[in-house]
């Protein structure tokens, strides 16, 4: 294979390290209104009246929207398929704010000074209402944080608005409770994950207008530019097809843009005004008014004999899904779905869930999406059984996991078709220096070093549901351009497929381009997320490649006069294949496109969806020193072992892994999500939510061990969100294994580790 | 009020409000390079130089640059492209929203620093957040071209 696994330079590189305008805000020519939100100080409130007038002087002033002002259409904000079942539980603006940072109304003014004025002056009078802010004691709470009528839910996620019950379920397999009873050992605990904020460095903005068709069109930044012309098209009215959405270079996304944040606020007041309109929400309104990982509850109980063979496991989940449920379905069913199946030898699982109304901040897409606060644990739990039973956690791992070619029950039934995770544990393992390393070792008075494990699962795509689309051409001067709908927000989508376009049209990756996303010219696709582009847009990109060389081949055998079957595609040219010299190369069949009166246009579209969702795999082992005077850990090494198929590009690859990794370490060690008594969030800058620094972290080691998976493009599977999985985990055996605490809620700050050293010694 | 400054080699005379901040004003006379990641100094993705000196124009107010030079990455390109492709070979630059910011910053150590330890490198560059990479390969990036400049030099 010449383009794939290789170290290809991302196609936008040189746009983006000499500062090129290629995003939103760049691009977009004024003069435009500026568009804010007046914001709810309340956790929960009646709107009861809303005073315009005073705002309405302010000088450059263009309007105040209200609940009164934009269409009373119930949707979800979160991008998913038609087949999601997330609840439609949102308006544009409602007489009742769910959650302090809610919309109250929006104003649009000449500039932004003037913008800030009006909605400083919109006098907004409330009833407040008692809120619900813990999820624990949501089904019994005064408040009911969806009492609409006309709320919209799926009869089969069993809601429950009366109680602030969203949803729940249940799935399982064997009589758990059956084979807890005949196992040797059956440990059982509770562990609590936060709220993270995704901080993507390019907060969320998007641009709308009339185009020169009388297009509603909005530029985003955003994962899900179809899904955004859809949402637009229902909330508003319209027909999806008169409305268009393009997506420029984006600056980050990790799941907060899988969901709509601006663009319905600007496209109303568009459609209102008709003028141009410009939403950008600064950091601290991204922290405070948009979506966070689902904050989660999780009991863990598991039967394992004196072998190390995890017989049995049950995990019960509560998610607190804030005030909307944009996210909440998909994320609850993933943390049991993308945990539990690791116990492959397991009889028995069983797998409930509750999620939760609250008045704090939406849940929403982030990273790994549910899966990695399931991965925190159970793969928690594997840990302490290993230590209860005395073994090795990588014994136990070895023991457990599920090998290539078993059914995982837990995992919908699926078969697992290509799996290294055994090879990348023992890989891992050599890398630590796990026999050297393991458990401890101490290093000063009060000072530990020790080492902990965890491996992890994620999908690749959503089998069934993910449809993606890619069109492939040949342009006249004979190179390819890819076209995606899929949105690469800065991971190298774009780079990826013209990879895979580059190998199987047997020409160099320079020959290749992408396009920018336009829904009105890129063929449709769910979005970048799931982790799916690579596995799903990228069969796409092949199958639409073969299609297109067939294409070639019958003007080919036109041109030549030679019966098609005795032709071969060479890359560079078509040529017989028992007489070479009778060829005709790819520039000249590109060139007949616009020269000869018969030749069609060689441009391909190919959908893909896949009935599957093969896991990458990994394994990830840490070094930490341990305080024991302060309960500070310090990361000094983590080392990871990745099965994600056939790496497409080794550079990207790597690099979505030592980013993953310093996010899940981000996650475990210092992004403390904290609200006030009132449901205020309390650290809502960079200030104050900790996101590493390059002093926190040491150089992430990652190799890969890859299998080969049987439906993705040239054996791939996906990358994207396993790596954010197992530094929870890992970190906090590795706690364990310093000082003997079992550290069961994120971050692991100083103050709480050294408590539990604290509590543990009296 | 009326200041006076060079940006990027040219000189300019404007009429500004006193209030407004550095980045706001570059942004607005083109150098869209120019960042804001948080608007609260935590960030360095809206790293300028001010008299070759890299200060966050976030949180610059625009009357200190009254008589002085300001440089963005639109006035170094050059360097800028040079430092790039090494960043481009490691796929360090990702989503590439703070990579103009963190090259000056890297541009501007270059300067200072006659031949840092990674110590240094990462005390340097603290201020530089990055949610994408997670720092190891720009770490990677720094130090390839640093030594190349090292060989050439």
């Amino acid at each position: 294979m010449r383009q794939i696994s290789q170290k290809v330079r991302k196609l936008d590189a040189q746009a983006l390290v000499t500062g090129m305008p290629v995003y939103t805000q760049d691009i977009v020519q004024g003069p435009y209104l500026t568009v804010k939100i007046v914001r709810s100080p309340h956790a929960h409130a009646k709107i009861l009246s809303v005073d315009t007038s005073k705002a309405m002087k302010v000088p450059g002033a263009a309007c105040v929207l209200t609940h009164r002002d934009v269409p009373h259409v119930r949707h979800t904000l979160g991008g998913y398929a038609y087949a999601g079942s997330n609840p439609y539980d949102r308006l544009v603006l409602e007489d009742r704010v769910r959650f302090v940072g809610d919309a109250a109304a929006i104003v649009a003014a000449e500039t932004a000074e003037a913008a800030e004025r009006m909605a400083r002056l919109v006098k907004v009078e409330y009833e407040v209402l008692p809120a619900v802010l813990d999820m624990d004691t949501a089904e019994e709470a005064p408040a009911v944080v969806h009492p609409e009528e006309d709320y919209v839910c799926k009869p089969s996620i069993r809601n429950d608005n009366a109680r602030n019950v969203l949803a729940c379920g249940e799935s399982g397999n064997g009589d758990v409770e059956k084979v807890f009873s005949q196992c040797d050992v059956v440990l059982e605990d509770e562990y609590h994950t936060l709220g993270n904020s995704q901080c993507m460095m390019e907060t969320f903005r998007s641009y709308s207008f009339y185009d020169k068709n009388r297009k509603l069109t909005v530029i985003s930044s955003t994962q899900i530019p179809f899904l955004v012309r859809r949402t637009i098209a229902y909330v508003f009215g319209l027909p999806i097809s008169t409305v268009r959405v393009i997506k420029p270079k984006v600056g980050g996304g990790f799941g907060a843009k899988q969901s709509l944040v601006t663009e319905l606020f600007g496209a109303a007041v568009t459609i209102k005004t008709g003028l141009p309109t410009m939403v950008l929400f600064d950091r601290r309104e991204s922290f405070t008014a948009t979506t966070t990982r689902h904050e989660m509850k999780l009991r863990v109980k598991m039967g394992a004999m004196r072998d190390g063979t995890v017989r049995a496991v049950s995990l019960y989940v509560r998610e607190n899904a804030g005030a909307y449920g944009d996210h909440a379905m998909g994320c609850v069913g993933l943390s049991g779905h993308k945990s539990l199946p690791m116990l492959g030898k397991a009889e028995a699982y069983s797998f409930r869930y509750d999620v939760l109304y609250t008045n704090l901040i939406p849940g929403g897409a982030f990273r790994g999406y549910g899966a990695t606060q399931g991965c925190f644990a159970v793969e928690s739990m594997v840990n302490k059984m290993a230590h209860a039973l005395g073994m090795d956690p990588i014994e136990m791992r070895l023991k457990n996991i599920p090998m290539e070619g078993e059914v995982m029950p837990a995992y919908y039934g699926e078969t697992l078709t290509s799996s290294h995770l055994d090879r990348c544990i023992r890989r891992g393992k050599e890398m630590i220096g796990w026999d050297e390393k393991y458990p401890r070792r101490q290093t000063g008075s009060h000072t530990i070093r020790a080492v902990g494990m965890a491996a992890s699962m994620q999908g690749s795509g959503i089998g069934g549901v993910d449809k993606c689309f890619a069109t492939v051409r040949l342009d006249e001067d004979g190179c390819y351009t890819v076209l995606n709908g899929a949105g690469d927000m800065g991971t190298g989508c774009d780079t990826i497929l013209a990879q895979i376009a580059a190998e199987v049209l047997e020409t160099d990756i320079s020959n290749v381009h992408a396009a920018a996303v336009d829904t009105d010219y890129s063929p449709y696709d769910k979005g970048s997320f799931a982790s799916a582009t690579t596995y799903v847009t990228g069969m796409a990109v092949v199958k639409a490649c073969e299609r297109l060389i067939g294409q070639m081949m019958a003007e080919a055998a036109a041109a030549l006069e030679t019966p098609e079957e005795r032709l071969v595609f060479q890359g560079d040219c078509i040529s017989e294949k028992d007489a070479p010299e009778n060829r005709i190369s790819v520039s000249d069949l590109a060139r007949r496109q616009v020269t000869s009166g018969n030749c069609h246009a060689f441009t391909a579209t190919c959908g893909h969806m896949s009935q599957t969702s093969p896991p990458p795999l990994m394994a990830g082992f840490v070094e930490i020193e341990l305080d024991t005077q302060t309960g500070q850990v310090k990361v000094l090494d983590y080392a990871a072992c990745i099965d994600c198929g056939t790496v497409i590009n080794a550079n990207l690859a790597r690099v979505q892994a030592e980013g993953g990794i310093v996010q899940g370490i981000g996650m475990a060690l210092y992004e403390n999500m904290q609200f006030s008594s009132q449901g205020k969030m309390r650290n809502n800058s960079f200030l104050q939510y900790k996101i590493p620094s390059r002093l926190d972290v040491p150089p992430i080691r990652v190799a890969f061990d890859s299998s080969y998976e049987p439906t993705g493009p040239f054996g791939a599977k996906s990358i994207g969100e396993i790596v954010i999985n197992t530094p929870a985990p890992a970190i906090a055996d590795a706690i364990y294994n310093a000082c003997g605490v079992y550290m069961t809620e994120l971050p692991f700050l100083p103050e709480r580790v050294l408590n539990a050293i604290n509590n543990k010694a009296e | 009020m009326l200041i006076t400054t060079v940006l990027n080699g040219k000189s300019l005379r404007q009429e500004v409000p006193a209030d407004k901040t550095l980045l706001d004003f570059l942004r607005e006379n083109g150098c869209l390079s120019v960042k804001r990641g948080c608007g609260t100094e935590n960030c360095g993705l809206c790293t300028v130089w001010v008299d070759g000196t890299p200060v966050l124009s976030c949180s610059y107010p625009l009357p200190r640059i009254d008589g002085h030079e300001v440089t963005t990455l639109e006035g170094v390109r050059e360097e800028a492209a040079a430092f790039g492709a090494y960043m481009a070979n490691e796929g360090a630059e990702q989503c590439g929203y703070c990579s103009p910011g963190f090259i000056m910053a890297v541009l501007a150590m270059e300067r200072e620093l006659p031949n840092p330890a990674e110590e240094e490198i990462n005390a340097y560059l603290a201020g530089c957040l990055c949610r994408c990479t997670g720092y190891s390969s720009q770490m990677r990036a720094i130090r390839k071209y640093l030594e190349k400049r090292h060989e050439t030099d």
